[in-house]
């Protein structure tokens, strides 16, 4: 478990490293995820090292952003101006996703399985 | 001497595990999608810090070490990712294509209708990554500098609403197969929807689970671009 969190913790600070090396735009954490990808394809990392914290984490995972939805309470203000814009493009854009994915995928899904007859 | 002991970390960490705890019991107990414990815990917390005024600041000493977990957390979406590689590959074209035209609409969809309404730019660059996964979409936000907790609050109500009601509306619009059903919503309503998801199918709980991770990446690394041409 140890081992586990300590590849996770590693590949994070890489990410960040090079991340702020290159000026990239992408968080470090991002590029880390993409890193751990790499490194298990290559075989540097085995999938039972890191299996265990993974999953713990992932769990856990909606308890991490409680703290940061709290946060929102410091914009009160700003919501209470802007609460139109904020529920309709929150609101009708998740609808909007939805169908946009769902649609596309169902029709080259079938597409493909005609292919392979 | 009360309010010492509000500002180390020890009252905002176990404030929030309680809160999550009892927030996460009513949820089994009703069975009910409206009271998702992330919503509910934060609405609960906002509502405690306020009437003892207690400012949030000094919440965050602790709450602090909570949020910090985020970053491992999104660093370990790579390991249900490589376990699904064969998943992923099998239908690579359908994946493919459905994130990235989600991903797109996504954003121009969200920050476009707040931007049409009069929304101020902080708003819509917050709105932007609402469809991904929370700890992704703040890191997101605060590189490119909108407002993360902004964010955070989206990213639940986005997902309460792909999760509530997700898979009746694929279905409504006539998208038949479980993997593009999971698909939709994986991308739309993250890991709220994907919970939903599971419940509903299994092939479709897969499916949208690695869409977290797949909208995510794609995300991060779309946004900044946007953001940097735009600016």
């Amino acid at each position: 478990m140890v081992k586990g969190f300590a590849i996770l913790l590693v590949c994070q600070l890489l990410g960040e490293v090079i991340g702020r090396v290159f000026h990239l735009p992408i968080p470090g954490n991002v590029l880390g995820m993409v890193l751990l990808l790499i490194a298990l394809r290559l075989g540097l990392v085995r999938l039972d090292w890191v299996k265990e914290a993974a999953e713990l984490l992932l769990q856990h995972m909606a308890l991490f952003f409680v703290p940061a939805g709290v946060g929102v309470m410091t914009y009160a203000a700003m919501i209470g101006r802007e609460w139109l814009p904020i529920t309709v493009a929150t609101v009708v854009s998740t609808f909007v996703v939805m169908a946009v994915t769902g649609r596309l995928a169902d029709r080259y899904e079938k597409r493909g399985a005609h292919d392979d007859l | 001497m009360i309010s010492d002991l509000l500002s180390t970390p020890l009252f905002g960490i176990s404030v929030t595990l309680v809160g999550y705890a009892l927030a996460q019991a009513l949820y089994r107990r009703t069975g009910s999608i409206f009271f998702n414990p992330v919503a509910v815990s934060i609405g609960g917390l906002i509502f405690l810090l306020s009437i003892l005024d207690i400012p949030y600041r000094q919440y965050a000493t602790g709450g602090n070490y909570i949020l910090f977990l985020l970053g491992p957390s999104v660093v370990a979406l790579a390991v249900p990712l490589y376990a699904r590689r064969q998943e992923i590959m099998a239908r690579k074209r359908s994946i493919a294509i459905g994130i990235v035209a989600g991903c797109l609409a996504s954003i121009t969809s969200a920050s476009g209708l707040a931007w049409m309404l009069g929304g101020s730019r902080d708003v819509v660059i917050s709105l932007a990554p609402k469809s991904v996964t929370a700890p992704i979409a703040m890191s997101i936000v605060e590189k490119i500098g909108g407002i993360p907790p902004l964010t955070a609050a989206l990213v639940v109500l986005t997902g309460c609403l792909g999760g509530m009601c997700g898979p009746e509306f694929c279905r409504l619009i006539g998208v038949r197969s479980p993997a593009a059903v999971g698909l939709a919503v994986g991308t739309a309503a993250h890991g709220i929807g994907t919970a939903r998801m599971l419940e509903v199918d299994r092939l479709g709980g897969a499916v949208s689970g690695l869409a977290i991770g797949l909208n995510g990446m794609l995300t991060a690394f779309l946004l900044p671009l946007v953001y940097v041409i735009f600016n």
